[in-house]
This record gives structure tokens, C-alpha cells and sequence, in this order.
């Protein structure tokens, strides 16, 4: 294999893969926060008998003919799911479930039922399972593409109404606005967006370009704008470095190794993102913690010496921590009192209050103890 | 009574989900510039009622206008606060952009909000003593304050009428005091008021009108006429204890 | 054979039934989706060390990495930084992912490749046999399948009140001392095992159809729990049976061919079922549509039925125009009522009888 060439499908993929990143990453802030997430599942999975349903009438592999069979495959199952969930007790998730599975069910049938014909000229219908970004085509990056920036100015577009609807329905409705369009609307970008990424990524995992960069995203920011901007970059990054990685390492299915650097993101978004993120949490309830029981011991000290008739009067470490069985470790504590200039210690090692320490005892008694 | 322009009048309004009819042959005319309470059990239809009025939800029968003309003819002219809970508090936006929402309605479909929007909406937000909250998440309001952007928002539809599902559900004292001041205000420019309320001890003391609601109307009219014991007992059935319980709570009334 | 792989697939639909009725009544059927893609990597691990299909390893690991995934989305939606249905997305595609790398990557020739994750091979379930001191005693996945079978009868019979209590009344069986979260995941460990068992059958997917599919038929059929097993186990059973000629005959995958003929179960309870299929449910609403205006009409005339306005409110032209209803609707609705001996008309005015006054009145006690 020469360079040029590798050089020259690498290119291809990482373009055909940051296009899908973008458009799914993008439009998968809006499924995630509209809690349409399996939504997208059901759908991907459910696109596969109209991949070879196309195939089977029309008799061509074009990409784009086997899309638009994909597209119309995902929408009808959207209806039958909706149609469900309107007419019957079966709740949405029962719904989901009957159809996305009897569905991909069907698609395998008709899949292995072309494959066991004679003539070869089926070979990579497969291709749609799993995702294979190495046998993208330049063509289909640009059908990726177009169909991308259709996505983007839509969104620009309806960013209004998307935003509104999705956040209060309801309410977009009395100013006139018509959810049912809306709906509409998005859920079809939904479709076009799953149905792009079938080829790179495969029907099974399809879904989760659409919730992994939005989760992550949501994590970082509390802006929409933000959220749907770095959703699509964490949906270009991961897309570019797993069919890179794939196009490079044999053996390395696209789709799966996509979907676990989307899910390494989304771990280190979980953990690491500031405020939201898990360790911020942890942090910020522990300094809460020890600002607590740093006011808890300056009122101790306090207390004591009020025990002794105000007179400043020191105590050792032992006797302060005898006040109550205090856990952790009073010495640090005792320190940051020092430090603050709320507490000294006498050259015999004891511990006092300064007088700024007393009137901030005084300020803690009077106006701290409320919520306490 | 017949000097009094109709803000809204609804006519023989039955609302059904699935043959089950939640409001029945309802006929219900709001004066205009009136602070009406619509009041009723549990379960009485009264938010049904609300969203019949604004077109969410079907009529099975019956029509509703709105000074004379279909509702969709005048949608400039009301506004809806819908109930505090009926949205995620979690969606990633702040409290600005929640009240510019209500400028949408008079932009229609495309078109940004500008800078007059953005003033109109800041007004809004001083109306509700918001103002500084303006770039807050809205995940760290808290109930009161969650109602008051709400309120700021329908504010900036500039409406003649304005539609509010149990404004006063689970907020603060402050706050309920606030936002009836500003709805006072809003009457004493000449504005309709209509809302659902579920505390009875205050309704004669908020509001100016009232319609009693129990599937179907039990009364409508003034609090002199409306509000009476009598009344009461025929919309909420059983014994009525408020009367002598003032403290009691208002949910707990039926037996 | 042919009789072996339909015994095979007999006794994987109807294992697999039994706890799909209760993941529908508990609206939790997503959770066999994820579990089925997500005990890929255990069972792959359990292959890899063992270089078997058949080793009990492999169900340890498969159940082990299903529970995971349970936990893991209910940790994730504890941290309330993701909702609910985004952090069963999250989870099952991330662990099924690993199982697919690990397959591509490590077991290359080998048995297990991704068509048999996918698709199962029924087919070739009689090949593999189990046999005692040299006697054959049939295919092994017929064994398994029909342990696992009676492990989930064990289970309905063990716990069905607990199953039942905590599906329809969570606070209600806690209340009792019934742990609903204990009982959960007793349910979620059959699920995975199930899933397991029926993985060389139906691959690793279609174990959702086999286990949702059945009870959502079965639940727009019947109002009884014990029914609803029982016709989601015959469902199973006949559409495998079915589905496995079809696929016979057009020589295609069985799996996705039992699969398909669940979805044509489904879709003609569905169309026809005979209380809650959408064909008698249009029909019925037509007809309580007339039913529900005529009480209407009297509930309209009795709130109206003070002299002075009745002239006014009671004409028929009044209907039209007011009620908002078409004429002929309207036509079609008096003449109901009139039939039916609740309203008069005279001169144009309408009025109720006694009969129709009840109706209203009883109307309106809901």
C-alpha cells in the first residue's frame, strides 16, 4: 500500500467522520434534552429493512439509494411507535422495544435471505451492522457533508422555535407556535442524522452519537448554544479518531471503537467538568464540610472561654476536643483559625481566640446559626 | 350586568379525554378588566378548563371568543402562565432567555429577537425584582423565583388578558405577595386576569370575580355574588370546614 | 433434526416470555434491550478464558456484565446529571461496543464471530450434544434452555405475588415488607440469564424481540396476569415455530425470521384485537362519540332548563351554532335522543324528558 493512497483514505474517512460527528453531535443535544434518546436507538435499529428492502427493489448499491430506504424505514417505524403509545396501554418503552427489535429482526431476515443468493453483488450490505469508515467513498463524504450543513441551517434557522418547543411545548403553543410541526421537523433531522452515520458507524451503535456528545456536553455548560456547539465537537473529535483508529488497526470495527472514545469523553466530562462534574461536587461539599466545622470550632473556643467568665484563657488540644467527640483532624483546623487571625497559640502550646476571632464567634452566634 | 365587555365568553365548553368528560357544558363569560379566580376540588378540570380556553386542548364541544373574535385571531392578546412544574427546570438556558420567550409569539416563525425584545424582557424582569438574576442557570431558581420568570415571561407578550394555572402553588410568601401586587397592577391598567387557585382563604382578598368549578360551572360572578357558603358546599360537596378552620389547609377541605 | 431445532426454539421463546410479560407491566422493556447488547462482553470474556460455548463461565459473566449494566444506569441517574433514558443509552452501547471489539478482535475463526452475535445459529444448535456414559441425550441448547425455562417458571411460581405487587403497587408491597428493589433485580437476573441461554439460538438482539414482543401482544389481549403468561408463552412458542419454516423456505436467518412473524402477531392484535385493537377501538369511539354527544345534549338542556333562557339555548339551530357541532352530526345526535325517549322537540324548542333528565343528572355525578 503506498502512502498516498492510505494518506488519501484516511483523509476520506476523517472528513466523512467529522461531518457525521458534527450533524449527529448537534442534533443529539436537542434528542437528549427532548428525553428522545431511545428514540434514536429504535430508529437506527430500525432503518436496517430499508436498507435491504432498497436494495432488494432497486438493485443498486448507491449509497445514497439505500439511505432514503434507510430514512423512510426509521420514519415509518417512528409513526408505528407513536401510533402505539396513542392507541394502546403499551407504554413508550414497550413500544420501542416491540418495534426496533421486530424490525432489525426483519432487516436480518432479508439480510441473510440476499446473502444466500447466488450472485456476490450483495457483499458489504453488511457493511451497515457495524459501520466500516474505511470503505467510505469520497461521494459519500460529500452526501455526508451536504446533508450536514442542510442539518446546520435548519437548526440556525428554527432556533427559536427548537429551543421554545423544546423547553415548554406547551406554552409555545398558546404564542401560536405548532408542536406538532416542530416535532416533526425534528424528529426528521433525527432521521437524516442516524441514517448518515449508518455506513461509518453501523445500526446498532447509531444512537449513541446522538446521546454521548450531548450528555458530555451538557456537563460543561448551562447554555444551549454552548451545549449543541461542543456536542458537535466532542461528535467531529471522537468520529475522527475512531475510524482513524480503525482505518489503521485491523480487526477494529468503526462503529464500537467510535462509540468508546464518545463514552471516554463522556467519563471524564462525568468526573471533571467544573461545577456540574462529580469531583466538583465532592470538593465543594467537603470544603462546605470543613467551613462548617471551622465555625463549629471557633464557637467551641468561644464557648469555653465564655465558661471562664470571658477572661482569655487558653486550652490545650485535648480539652478543646473533649467539648465534643470530634472526628478529623482538630490540629489543621486549629491552624486555619491561625492562619485567618482568628486564633493563637501561647507559648505554652495552648489555644486562645484572638479578639478578632471573638467578635467573628460573635457575628457566627448571632447571624450563622439559622440554617444550622 | 349588561354594560360589561366580555374579555372572554366560552359557550357550552365540554372537554372529554376518551369519552371521559373532565369539564361539562361549561358556559363562562370573564368581564374584562376583572381579576378572576377560577376555583374547585381536585380533579375539578379547572387547568383543563384554562388550556380549552387558549386552544391547547380540543373542544368536544362548544366555542370560546376572545373580545368578540376566535381565540386564534386574537392570540396577541393573551397570555398563558402555564404551571410552574410543567417544564424541565434542568434545560440548559438562563433566566433572560426563558422570559424572551414570550416575545416570540408577536416575532413568529424565524425571526431572532432583537434588541427591543431584549429591552421589553428586561423591563419584564425588574416588574418581578429579577433583574440580577437576568444570566443565572434556571436549575438554581428556586419555586418563588421559578414562578416570577413565568410571570416576567408572559409579561413581555404585552397581552390584554392574561391566563395563570396556580400561580401561587408552592412558593413563598414574599413571592405570592409580589406577584399579586403586580397582577393588582395589571388590573388597574385595565387588564384581564383570570387564574386557577387553589387557596380558598384568600381568594376574596386577591381577586374581584370568581368561577366555581366542579365538572361543570357551579357559579360565576362577583365574589358577592359567588363566593357564598352555599355555593361553596354545592362546588366542593360534603362538609365544608374552612369556615371555622382558618389555618387549616386548603387541600384537605373535602371529606 | 428439524424436530430438535424447533423443540430448541420452542423452549427459547417460551423462556424468554415469561419475564418480558413483566418488563412491559413494569414499562422497563428497554432494560432487556440494554442487558441483551450488554452481556456481549461477558460472554466473549467468559469464551476467551475458556474457549467454550459452553461453559457455565460464560453465564456467570454474562450475568455479572448484565447486572452492570443495571447498576451502572441506575448510579448514572442517580447523580441526576443525566435523565433517565439518556443514561440507559449511555451504558449498553459502551459495554456492547467492547464485546464487539473483543470479538473482531480476539476470537478471529473461531465459533463466535459477529453474525452469530447478531443472528444466533439455530440452525446449528443440534450439532452441539450433550451425552451421558456415551448415550445421546440431544442438542445441548435444548437443555439449557429448557433449565432455564423451568428457572422461570420456579420464579413465577415462587414469587408471583411479590412480581405482581411491586409491578402494580410499589408503595403497596414495600409497605408489606416486599423489597421492590430486591424483587427488581431478581427479575433483572432472569432476564440475563435468559438472555445468555438464548444467545447461541437468536444472537444477542433478537432476545428483545422474543421477550417484548410476545407479552406487548398478550397485554392487548387480556386483562388477567396469569392469562397474559400464558398466551405471551404461546405467542412465543408458535411465531418461533412459524418463523423458523418461513425462514426454512426462503433460506434465511431464523432468528430474524421468528422476529418478523412476532411483529405480524403483534401487528394484528394490534389492528384487530378484539377490545383493544385500534379497528375496534375506532369503531367503539365512533359510536360513544354519538352516545357521549347525546348525553351531552341533555346535560346542555338540563343546565338550561330555566324558562327564560331555554327559548334561546334549547332551539336545534342553537346546537349548530353554539355547541359547535356540524348539522348533520347534529341531525344524527337529536335523532338518537329522541329515539332513545330523553329529549322532545316542539315547534323548534327542545325539551328533556324524565328519562333524559336522569341521564343528565347522572352525567353529572360522574
Amino acid at each position: 500500500m503506498s502512502g498516498i493512497f492510505s494518506d488519501f483514505t484516511l483523509r476520506t474517512v476523517a472528513m466523512g467522520a467529522a461531518f457525521l460527528g458534527i450533524t449527529s453531535g448537534a442534533l443529539g443535544s436537542f434528542a437528549v434534552l427532548r428525553r428522545q434518546s431511545l428514540l434514536g436507538d429504535s430508529i437506527s435499529h430500525a432503518s436496517l429493512p430499508g436498507i435491504v428492502l432498497a436494495f432488494i427493489l432497486i438493485g443498486t448499491k448507491s449509497s445514497l439509494v439505500l439511505l432514503i430506504g434507510a430514512a423512510i424505514a426509521g420514519w415509518i417505524a417512528t409513526l408505528f411507535i407513536l401510533s402505539i403509545i396513542r392507541n394502546t396501554r403499551i407504554s413508550s418503552d414497550g413500544a420501542q422495544g416491540v418495534v426496533l427489535s421486530v424490525f432489525f429482526g426483519l432487516g436480518l431476515m432479508l439480510l441473510t435471505f440476499v446473502q444466500s443468493k447466488p450472485n456476490a453483488s450483495q457483499a458489504g450490505l453488511d457493511k451497515y451492522l457495524f459501520g466500516q469508515a474505511a470503505a467510505l467513498l469520497p461521494e459519500d463524504v460529500r452526501t455526508a457533508a451536504i446533508i450536514g450543513v442542510i442539518t446546520i441551517i435548519c437548526m440556525i434557522f428554527f432556533w427559536k422555535e427548537f429551543k421554545l418547543m423544546s423547553f415548554d411545548p406547551v406554552y409555545g403553543e398558546s404564542l401560536g407556535f405548532s408542536a406538532r410541526l416542530t416535532d416533526i421537523m425534528i424528529t426528521a433531522l433525527i432521521v437524516i442524522s442516524i441514517v448518515t452515520g449508518l455506513q461509518t458507524v453501523g445500526v446498532i451503535l447509531m444512537s449513541s452519537m446522538l446521546i454521548a456528545p450531548a450528555a458530555s456536553a451538557r456537563q460543561w455548560t448551562n447554555k444551549l448554544g454552548a451545549m449543541v456547539t461542543l456536542s458537535a465537537i466532542f461528535g467531529a473529535i471522537s468520529g475522527v479518531l475512531g475510524a482513524t483508529l480503525s482505518s489503521l488497526i485491523s480487526n477494529l470495527p468503526t462503529g464500537p471503537t467510535i462509540i468508546l472514545c464518545l463514552t471516554s469523553i463522556f467519563i471524564i466530562s462525568l468526573l471533571f467538568a467544573p461545577d456540574r462534574g462529580l469531583i466538583s461536587k465532592l470538593v465543594k461539599r467537603y470544603r462546605n464540610r470543613f467551613l462548617f466545622s471551622l465555625q463549629k470550632l471557633l464557637l467551641d473556643l468561644y464557648y469555653l472561654e465564655e465558661k471562664h467568665k470571658g477572661t482569655s484563657h487558653a486550652h490545650d488540644m485535648k480539652t478543646i476536643s473533649l467539648i465534643r467527640n470530634r472526628q478529623g483532624n482538630i490540629h489543621i483546623a486549629l491552624k486555619t483559625l491561625q492562619s485567618r487571625g482568628w486564633a493563637e497559640q501561647t507559648t505554652a502550646g495552648l489555644w486562645k481566640l484572638t479578639a478578632e476571632g471573638h467578635t467573628e464567634a460573635i457575628k457566627i452566634q448571632n447571624g450563622g446559626r439559622n440554617d444550622s | 350586568m349588561s354594560d360589561l365587555k366580555w374579555a372572554i365568553e366560552a359557550e357550552d365548553i365540554t372537554i372529554a379525554y376518551n369519552d371521559k368528560p373532565v369539564v361539562w357544558d361549561v358556559d363562562l363569560r370573564v368581564p374584562e378588566g376583572v381579576m378572576m379566580a377560577i376555583i374547585g376540588p381536585n380533579g375539578a378540570g379547572k387547568s383543563t378548563l384554562l388550556k380549552g380556553l387558549l386552544g391547547l386542548i380540543p373542544l368536544t364541544a362548544g366555542q370560546v371568543t376572545v373580545f368578540g373574535d376566535t381565540y386564534k385571531n386574537q392570540r396577541n392578546k393573551v397570555a398563558y402562565v402555564p404551571q410552574r412544574t410543567a417544564v424541565d427546570w434542568d434545560f440548559p438556558t438562563t433566566v433572560l432567555d426563558v422570559v424572551l420567550m414570550g416575545t416570540y409569539g408577536k416575532l413568529g416563525w424565524i425571526k431572532r429577537p432583537g434588541k427591543n425584545e431584549f429591552f421589553k424582557a428586561t423591563e419584564a424582569l425588574d416588574k418581578v425584582g429579577m433583574r440580577e438574576f437576568a444570566d443565572r442557570q434556571i436549575s438554581q431558581l428556586s419555586g418563588g423565583q421559578q414562578q416570577r420568570v413565568f410571570l416576567a415571561r408572559a409579561l413581555t407578550q404585552e397581552a390584554e388578558i392574561y391566563l395563570m394555572d396556580e400561580p401561587f402553588q408552592g412558593v413563598d410568601a414574599a413571592t405570592e405577595r409580589a406577584i399579586i401586587a403586580l397582577l393588582k397592577e395589571l388590573k388597574n391598567a385595565g387588564k384581564t386576569v383570570v387564574a386557577v387557585h387553589h387557596d380558598l382563604q384568600t381568594v376574596s382578598d386577591y381577586f374581584d370575580w370568581v368561577t366555581l368549578l366542579n365538572v361543570r360551572r357551579i357559579a360565576s360572578g362577583t365574589i358577592k355574588e359567588a363566593f357564598t357558603p352555599e355555593i361553596l358546599k354545592k362546588a366542593y360537596g360534603g362538609r365544608l370546614s374552612f369556615l371555622e378552620d382558618r389555618n387549616g389547609c386548603p387541600d384537605t377541605l373535602e371529606e | 433434526m428439524i424436530a430438535e431445532i424447533i423443540i430448541v426454539a420452542i423452549l427459547t421463546s417460551s423462556a424468554c416470555a415469561i419475564p418480558g410479560v413483566f418488563l412491559v407491566l413494569r414499562k422497563t422493556s428497554l432494560m432487556s434491550d440494554a442487558i441483551s447488547h450488554a452481556v456481549l462482553p461477558g460472554i466473549v470474556i467468559g469464551f476467551l478464558l475458556t474457549h467454550s460455548l459452553s461453559s457455565p463461565l460464560l453465564f456467570v459473566g454474562a450475568v455479572a456484565t448484565g447486572l452492570l449494566t443495571v447498576f451502572l444506569s441506575e448510579s448514572l441517574i442517580r447523580t441526576n446529571l443525566v435523565k433517565e433514558d439518556a443514561a440507559i443509552g449511555l451504558v449498553f452501547p459502551a459495554l456492547f461496543s467492547i464485546g464487539v471489539i473483543l470479538v473482531s478482535r480476539y476470537t478471529g475463526d473461531v465459533h463466535l464471530d459477529t453474525d452469530a452475535v447478531l443472528l444466533g445459529e439455530l440452525v446449528f444448535t443440534p450439532l452441539d450434544r450433550i451425552s451421558f456414559m456415551g448415550l445421546d441425550l440431544g442438542p445441548r441448547t435444548a437443555w439449557v434452555m429448557g433449565l432455564i425455562f423451568i428457572l422461570n417458571i420456579g420464579m413465577l411460581l415462587f414469587f408471583f405475588k411479590e412480581l405482581k405487587l411491586t409491578t402494580f403497587d410499589k408503595g403497596m408491597a414495600a409497605a408489606m415488607g416486599i423489597s421492590p428493589v430486591l424483587i427488581q433485580y431478581i427479575l433483572m437476573i432472569s432476564v440475563s440469564i435468559t438472555t445468555v441461554g438464548a444467545f447461541d439460538a437468536v444472537g444477542s438482539i433478537l432476545v428483545v424481540a422474543l421477550m417484548i414482543a410476545p407479552a406487548a401482544t398478550a397485554y392487548l389481549l387480556t386483562d388477567n396476569l396469569k392469562i397474559m403468561v400464558l398466551l405471551s408463552i404461546l405467542i412465543g412458542a408458535l411465531s418461533s415455530v412459524a418463523g423458523f419454516a418461513f425462514s426454512w423456505i426462503i433460506d434465511a436467518s431464523a432468528a430474524g425470521a421468528m422476529a418478523a412473524a412476532l411483529g405480524l402477531l403483534f401487528l394484528l392484535a394490534f389492528l384487530f384485537a378484539p377490545k383493544r385493537g385500534i379497528v375496534s377501538i375506532k369503531k367503539r369511539r365512533q359510536q360513544q362519540k354519538i352516545d357521549f354527544a347525546v348525553t351531552m345534549l341533555t346535560v346542555h338542556l338540563l343546565n338550561h332548563s330555566e324558562a327564560k333562557e331555554a327559548e334561546v339555548e334549547n332551539r336545534e339551530q342553537h346546537l349548530i351554532e353554539h355547541i359547535n357541532w356540524e348539522e348533520r352530526f347534529a341531525k344524527t345526535v337529536l335523532n338518537k335522543a329522541v329515539q332513545n325517549g330523553m329529549v322532545n322537540s316542539e315547534k323548534g324548542i327542545l325539551y328533556l324528558t324524565q328519562m333524559g333528565k336522569k341521564t343528565a343528572q347522572k352525567a353529572m355525578m360522574r
